[in-house]
C-alpha cells in the first residue's frame, strides 16, 4: 500500500519534472544554450539528469535572491523590528536558520539522491575506453566487447542509446576529461585511474576539453566526439582496425616515403607501415578524423600544412618539432599522403 | 551604568588644563612620528596600518590591470593579444596577488590600523612585530609581482598543482611562488599573532569578553584560521620546493608520490582561506550597520556565534575543491552536506544584519550603498555556492567560468564592497576629511553595473562549456557574445574603481575638517579628535556599554580631560594597558617598542634567505639566514623583556599596576603559545602526508623497512625529553634565583640537544635513507629534518637565555625570556615524541 503511494508519489513527480524540462528547454532555446559544448544542452543521461538539476537551483536561487531584496527593502522602509521587537528573533531564526535548513535539507536530498547514477560504473559487458591525458591531446584506446582492440587519437565515436566506460589516466601532468553535452568531468591524475561511464541518448557531434589547467596550451587540447546510431559505429570501428591503405597516387606515394625520411616514425604509429613511433599520437586513419592537433585544426590538406609547418604556432609549447624547413611540394606531399589514411 | 561595584568612576573632577596641556604635551613627544628619512622607522599602528593598507590597494589595482590584460585576450575568440605562456602567468599572478597581496593583507592592515583604537588601546602588544610583518609584505609582493616583467613570473595557477609546476615548469616562477608566498604567509601567521593577542589583551578595563565590538570578534575568527589554514599551505610548499629543489619525490608517482597530496594540503588552506577573506568584511559590515541604522546591532550573540561556527565549518569543506578527482561517493555526499552547512551561519549573520535595519531608521550614505549592493551581489555568490557545493551538480559546473563567476560574486560582493563601503567610513580617521559623497555614489553605480555585466555572464559561458584558465577559446560554441560581454563589464567596472581611487587621491587642502564621529557612530574608534593626535586614545577609558559613545555619560568629555587611565606618560615612553582575557581587568601597563629600523633589516634578511632561494643560491641564502638571526636576536635582546626602571606604576584613579609580568600574564607568553600553535599545524600537516601515503600504498612504510630503524631515534628521544626536564628544571631554579644550578641545567639541556639532534640525523643516514629514491626516505627525512631544525632554534633560544642571564638582563623575577623558552621546549617534544613515533614506531606496528 505504502509502496504503491510513494511510487505514484514518485510519478507524480515524474510529470512534474518532466514539465518542469519542458519549461527549462523552452527557457533554455530562448536564453540561448544550445551548443556542442554545452552542458544546458544535454546528449546524455547524465547531462540531462544535471542539466535539469541546475534548472531548478537556478530557479530557487533566483526566487531566494528576490526574496531577500525584497525583504531587506522592506526591512529598511517599513521599519517593522522597531515596531514589533518579537519580528527580530523570527526574522534571524526563521531567515537565517529555519529556510535554509529546508530548502538545503531538500536540495540535499534531490542533489545527492543523483550521485549514486552520476557515479555508477557502466554495467557489466559494456564497451570500455581508455583515455589517457597528454600534453596536450588524447590518446584513446577503444576496448570492445567484441573483436580486437584499437589504439586512436583525439577524436571518440560512441554508439548511441549504449553505456560506455571510460578508463582515464595521464602521462604527465592533471588533466580532466569532461563531454558537456554527455556528462561531468573526471580528473586524469597520473598514478592513478579514474573512470567515468557516460550514455548518449542521442546522435550528433559534439566537443570535449581539457578542464584542468595542464600548461601551455590547456585551451587547445580539445576532441571532437561524434555519437553514431550503433550500426554506423561497427562500421566505423571496423574500418578503425585496418591497417592503413596504401597510398594511392604519386603525390600520396611520395608524401609517405617523405614520412619515413624527416623521422615521423619515431613518434608516430601507421599500422600497416614500419612508423612504430609511440610518442605521439596514432596516424593510421588521420585523414578520417573531423580535426587535427587536438580539436584545433579542421582536417583537409591545408590544415595538415598548417600543422606541420606551424606546430609550434598553431599550439604554443607544443612537443613536436615543427617541419617549416620543409619545401612546399613537400609539405603537400605529406598532406596528401596523411589526407589519404582513411 | 556600573556593572561590578568597585570599579572605579572616571576622575570625578576636571584636571587643571595646565595639567591636561602637559599631559597631552608628554604623551605627544612619547608618540611623535620621526621625520624625514627616519619616518619609516615608526612602529606604531595608525602609520603601519596606513602603509600596509596603502600597498594592498595598490596590489589590487596591479591584480585588475592584469584582470583588464586577460579579459581583452577573451573579449574575441582566437584573440592573439596575449600569447598563451604570458596570458598563463598573468592569470595565475592575478590570482595569487588577489588572495595573497591583498584579501588576506587588506584583512590584517585594516585591523592594524583600527583594532587598537577600537579597544581604547594606544597601539597593539607587539608595535615592532606589525611593522616586520609590514616589511616583509612590502619586499615579497614587490618580488612576486615584479616577476611578470621579466616573463619570469609563476604560471602553474594559485592552486599550484603538481606535477605540472614541479617536473614540467622549468625556470624560477614556481619557486618564486613557492618561496615568496611563504615568506609573506608566515609575516601574515605573525600578523595574526599579534591581532589575537591584542583582542584578548589589550582591551579597554570593564570590556568583558561579551562587550567586544563585533569586528574583534571576526578578528578573533579570522586570526585563529590564519592560525591553523596557512601552515598547511606552508608545509605543502616545502614539499613542493624540496621536491622542484631535490628531487625527493612527494607529488611525483614515479617515485610513489601522489599529486592529491598537495590537493589535500593547499585546500585544507585554500577554503578556509575564503573565509578568511570574508569575514573581516562583514565585520566591517557588522561595524558600520548599526551606525547608520543608528541602533545597537540585533542579534550580537548570534552573530558571535555564527562566525565561531563558521570558522569552525570552513575547515571541513576543503573537498569541495576536489569533487572531480574521483573520490568515493561517500566522501562527496559528506563533504556536499557540510558545504551545504556553512549557508546556515552566513544566513543568520545576513539576517542580522536586515533584523538591525529593520530596528533602527537607515540614514542614507556611501558606506550603507556600498554595503547593500555588496550584500545584493554577495548573495546571489553565495546562492551559486550552494549549487556547485553540491557534487553532482559541480561535476558540470567545476573548473568552468560558472565557478569564476561564483567566485567573483562571492569575493567582490563579500570583500571588496564592504571593504570600499570601509573606506568611505572611516576615512576621516585617517585624513580628518570626509570623502566625496557625489564620487562615491557615481562610484558606486559604475562598480556595480560594470561588475554584473562583468561576471553575471559567466555563468552562461561556464555552463555552455567554457573551462577556466584558457587563454583563448574557438568561435563556433556561442560563446563569443557572452565574452564580450564580460569584457565591456569588466572596463566598466575598472572605471568605478578609477573613480574611487580618484577621490581618495584628489587633493583635498581647501576642504573643511571633518566634524568629530562624523557619522554619529557609538564604538571607540570614533574617539579622536579630526584630525588625529598620534596617541591613539587620551585616556584609556571604562567601559560597559557595546556602544559607550552612545551610552555612557559625557564620555567624549571624560575621555578628552584625561579623567580615565593613563592619561599622562610620565617617563615619556609608549605605554598601553593589558587587561585580563575574559573579564578585561587591569593586569599590567606594557611599555611598547618605539621605532627602530630593525624591523626592516629583519625582513630584509630574512627575505633574503627566501630569495636567494628561489635561484637556488643556496649558500648566499644560508648567510641572509644567518644574518636574519642576528639581527632578530639583537632585535629581542634590546627591544624585548627589558627589565622596567620601577616594578610599579600609578595609572590613574588610584591603580597602581606592574610594569613587567610574565609568565601566562605576558603577552609574549601569550603570542609564543598561539606562535606555535601554527608551527605545530604545519608540523601536523606533515605526519598528515606520512599517514596519507599510507592509505593509499600497499607497502608503506615497505616491508622490511629500510630505516631508520628504532635504536637512533629512541636514543634521540631520550637526549631530547632530558633536554626538555633540564629545560624546565633550569626555569625552576631561575626563579629560585640559585644562577649555579640555572647554568648547569641550561648548558646540560643545550648539550643534550645538540646530541639529541645529531642522534635524529644519525638514524636514516647511517640506515642510508635516500630522498631522492621514494617517497617513504624522503617524508622520513622530512620529518627528521623538521625537527631537527625545531631544536636547533631551541638551542638558539637556550643559549639566549644563558647570556640574558650572564648580561643581567634576566633575573629570578623578570623571567619571561625561560618561561617563553620552556613553553617552546613543551611543543618541541611533542614534535619530538610524535617524530619519533611515526619514523621508529609505526613501522613496528604495521
Amino acid at each position: 500500500m505504502q509502496i504503491t503511494a510513494i511510487s505514484e508519489r514518485l510519478a507524480g513527480f515524474r510529470i512534474a519534472q518532466v514539465r518542469a524540462n519542458g519549461c527549462a528547454v523552452a527557457a533554455c532555446l530562448a536564453a540561448g544554450c544550445r551548443g556542442r559544448q554545452s552542458a544546458l544542452d544535454p546528449a546524455g543521461r547524465g547531462a540531462e539528469e544535471i542539466a535539469d538539476l541546475f534548472w531548478w537551483m537556478t530557479g530557487g536561487a533566483c526566487v531566494i535572491w528576490a526574496g531577500v531584496v525584497a525583504l531587506t527593502v522592506y526591512a529598511i522602509r517599513f521599519r517593522p523590528v522597531a515596531r514589533r521587537g518579537h519580528w527580530a528573533a523570527m526574522l534571524i531564526i526563521g531567515g537565517g536558520a529555519v529556510l535554509p535548513t529546508v530548502v538545503l535539507a531538500g536540495l540535499l536530498i534531490y542533489g545527492l539522491a543523483l550521485l549514486p547514477r552520476l557515479l555508477a560504473r557502466a554495467p557489466e559487458g559494456s564497451m570500455k575506453i581508455l583515455v589517457t591525458g597528454e600534453q596536450w591531446w588524447w590518446r584513446v584506446h577503444y576496448q570492445p566487447t567484441v573483436g580486437t582492440p584499437v589504439a586512436l587519437a583525439n577524436e571518440i565515436r560512441l554508439p548511441v542509446g549504449e553505456p560506455v566506460e571510460f578508463e582515464l589516466e595521464s602521462q604527465d601532468v592533471i588533466h580532466s576529461f569532461w563531454i558537456p553535452s554527455l556528462g561531468g568531468k573526471m580528473d586524469m591524475i597520473p598514478g592513478r585511474r579514474t573512470r567515468l561511464a557516460l550514455h548518449p541518448t542521442r546522435t550528433g557531434v559534439f566537443r570535449g576539453v581539457c578542464a584542468e589547467y595542464c600548461g601551455a596550451a590547456h585551451a587547445l587540447m580539445a576532441f571532437d566526439v561524434v555519437v553514431l546510431e550503433k550500426e554506423e559505429f561497427a562500421r566505423w570501428l571496423n574500418a578503425q582496425r585496418l591497417p592503413a591503405a596504401e597510398p594511392v597516387g604519386s603525390s600520396a606515394a611520395l608524401g609517405r616515403e617523405r614520412f619515413f625520411a624527416n623521422g615521423c616514425a619515431a613518434c608516430h604509429t601507421i599500422r600497416g607501415t614500419a612508423a612504430r613511433g609511440i610518442v605521439g599520437p596514432d596516424l593510421t586513419h588521420v585523414g578520417s578524423r573531423r580535426m587535427l592537433g587536438a580539436g584545433h585544426v579542421p582536417n583537409d590538406p591545408g590544415g595538415f600544412i598548417r600543422w606541420i609547418e606551424k606546430t609550434d604556432r598553431v599550439k604554443p609549447g607544443v612537443h613536436m618539432p615543427h617541419f617549416g624547413m620543409l619545401p612546399r611540394d613537400e609539405l603537400d606531399a605529406l598532406a596528401a599522403y596523411l589526407e589519404s589514411l582513411q | 551604568m556600573k556593572t561590578h561595584p568597585g570599579d572605579p568612576e572616571p576622575l570625578p573632577y576636571e584636571p587643571s588644563v595646565e595639567l591636561q596641556r602637559a599631559q597631552e604635551e608628554r604623551l605627544r613627544r612619547a608618540w611623535t612620528t620621526p621625520k624625514g628619512w627616519r619616518y619609516w622607522s615608526e612602529v606604531n599602528n595608525t602609520h603601519v596600518g596606513l602603509w600596509y593598507v596603502a600597498t594592498a590597494f595598490i596590489f589590487l589595482l596591479f591584480g585588475g590591470v592584469l584582470a583588464l590584460l586577460m579579459r581583452i585576450q577573451l573579449a574575441v575568440p582566437d584573440n592573439g593579444f596575449l600569447s598563451a605562456e604570458t596570458y598563463n602567468q598573468v592569470f595565475t599572478v592575478h590570482g595569487s596577488v588577489m588572495m595573497f597581496l591583498f584579501a588576506i593583507p587588506i584583512f590584517e592592515a585594516v585591523a592594524v590600523i583600527f583594532l587598537p583604537q577600537m579597544l581604547g588601546a594606544r597601539d597593539l602588544p607587539f608595535p615592532r612585530l606589525s611593522a616586520f610583518g609590514y616589511w616583509c609584505f612590502l619586499l615579497g609582493g614587490v618580488f612576486l609581482c615584479g616577476s611578470i616583467f621579466f616573463d619570469a613570473a609563476p604560471r602553474g595557477g594559485w592552486f599550484m598543482y603538481p606535477p605540472l609546476t614541479s617536473s614540467y615548469q622549468p625556470g624560477i616562477g614556481a619557486d618564486i611562488w613557492l618561496l615568496g608566498f611563504s615568506f609573506i604567509e608566515i609575516a601574515a601567521i605573525a600578523a595574526a599573532v599579534e591581532l589575537i593577542v591584542g583582542v584578548l589583551k589589550c582591551r579597554p578595563p570593564g570590556m568583558r569578553i561579551n562587550l567586544i565590538p563585533l569586528y574583534c570578534w571576526y578578528v578573533l575568527v579570522a586570526g585563529a584560521m590564519v592560525i591553523f589554514a596557512f601552515p598547511p599551505l606552508i608545509a605543502g610548499s616545502m614539499l613542493l620546493e624540496l621536491e622542484r629543489a631535490f628531487g625527493w619525490p612527494f607529488f611525483d608517482p614515479r617515485g610513489g608520490g601522489d599529486p592529491l597530496l598537495w590537493q589535500h594540503l593547499f585546500w585544507l588552506f585554500g577554503h578556509p582561506e575564503v573565509y578568511i577573506i570574508f569575514l573581516p568584511s562583514v565585520a566591517l559590515v557588522a561595524m558600520m550597520v548599526p551606525t547608520f541604522a543608528r541602533v545597537p546591532i540585533v542579534g550580537y550573540g548570534w552573530i558571535v556565534l555564527s562566525a565561531v561556527g563558521t570558522g569552525f565549518l570552513s575547515f571541513g569543506l576543503w573537498v569541495h575543491h576536489m569533487f572531480t578527482t574521483g573520490l568515493p561517493g561517500i566522501s562527496l555526499g559528506l563533504f556536499s552536506a557540510a558545504s551545504e552547512a556553512v549557508a546556515i551561519p552566513t544566513g543568520v549573520q545576513l539576517f542580522c544584519f536586515i533584523a538591525t535595519l529593520a530596528a533602527g531608521r537607515m540614514t542614507q550614505s556611501v558606506p550603507m550603498l556600498f554595503t547593500l549592493g555588496g550584500l545584493a551581489i554577495f548573495v546571489l555568490g553565495g546562492l551559486t555556492g550552494v549549487m556547485v557545493a553540491l557534487a553532482s551538480f559541480d561535476f558540470q559546473a567545476h573548473d568552468t567560468f560558472f565557478v569564476v563567476g561564483h567566485l567573483h560574486y562571492v569575493l567582490i560582493g563579500g570583500a571588496i564592497f564592504p571593504i570600499i563601503a570601509a573606506v568611505y567610513y572611516f576615512f576621516p580617521l585617517v585624513q580628518g576629511k570626509q570623502l566625496s559623497e557625489k564620487l562615491g555614489k557615481a562610484a558606486f553605480w559604475t562598480m556595480f553595473v560594470g561588475f554584473n555585466v562583468a561576471f553575471l555572464p559567466m555563468h552562461l559561458s561556464g555552463m555552455r562549456g567554457m573551462p577556466r584558465r584558457v587563454f583563448t577559446y574557438p568561435s563556433h560554441l556561442g560563446l563569443d557574445g557572452l565574452n564580450l560581454a564580460s569584457t565591456i563589464g569588466a572596463f566598466i567596472l575598472a572605471a568605478g574603481f578609477a573613480i574611487v581611487a580618484w577621490d581618495i587621491i584628489r587633493p583635498k587642502r581647501r576642504q573643511p575638517i571633518s566634524e568629530r564621529n562624523p557619522w554619529g557612530a557609538g564604538t571607540l574608534e570614533w574617539l579622536p579628535k579630526m584630525p588625529p593626535e598620534p596617541w591613539g586614545v587620551r585616556s584609556i577609558p571604562e567601559i560597559d556599554s557595546r556602544y559607550p559613545l552612545w551610552d555612557q555619560p559625557d564620555f567624549v568629555r571624560h575621555v578628552d580631560e584625561g579623567r580615565f587611565y593613563l592619561p599622562d606618560a610620565d617617563e615619556v615612553t609608549r605605554e598601553t594597558l593589558v587587561t585580563t582575557a575574559i573579564d578585561a581587568k587591569p593586569e599590567q601597563c606594557l611599555q611598547l617598542g618605539g621605532p627602530t629600523f630593525v624591523t626592516l633589516w629583519a625582513a630584509l634578511t630574512l627575505g633574503g634567505f627566501f630569495i636567494f632561494g628561489t635561484w637556488h643560491q643556496w649558500w648566499p641564502a644560508l648567510i641572509s639566514l644567518i644574518a636574519a638571526v642576528g639581527v632578530i636576536w639583537y632585535w629581542m635582546w634590546t627591544g624585548t623583556a627589558l627589565i622596567p626602571k620601577k616594578p610599579t606604576k600609578d595609572v590613574g584613579l588610584g591603580m597602581t599596576l606592574p610594569l613587567y609580568e610574565s609568565g601566562s600574564k605576558s603577552v609574549g607568553w601569550w603570542a609564543m603559545f598561539i606562535t606555535m600553535l601554527a608551527d605545530f599545524t604545519a608540523f601536523v600537516s606533515l605526519v598528515f602526508g606520512y599517514f596519507f601515503y599510507w592509505t593509499i600504498h600497499e607497502d608503506f612504510p615497505p616491508r622490511p623497512t629500510p630505516g631508520p630503524g628504532v635504536l637512533w631515534p629512541g636514543v634521540a628521544a631520550g637526549l631530547l625529553l632530558g633536554a626538555w626536564v633540564l629545560t624546565l628544571l633550569a626555569r625552576h631554579w631561575n626563579s629560585r634565583d640559585q644562577a649555579g644550578w640555572f647554568y648547569v641545567g641550561l648548558s646540560g639541556a643545550a648539550l643534550l640537544g645538540v646530541a639529541g639532534g645529531a642522534a635524529l640525523l644519525a638514524g636514516p643516514w647511517i640506515t642510508g635513507l635516500d630522498p631522492k629514491t621514494g617517497v617513504y626516505p624522503a617524508t622520513v627525512w622530512v620529518l627528521v629534518a623538521w625537527t631537527v631544525f625545531h631544536v636547533a632554534v631551541g638551542l638558539l633560544m637556550q643559549l639566549y637565555c644563558l647570556a640574558r642571564r650572564w648580561a643581567g638582563r634576566m633575573t629570578a623575577r623578570h623571567d619571561i625570556d625561560i618561561r617563553n623558552v620552556a613553553l617552546y621546549w613543551h611543543f618541541l617534544t611533542l614534535t619530538v615524541v610524535l617524530t619519533v613515533g611515526v619514523v621508529a614506531g609505526f613501522p613496528l606496528v604495521k
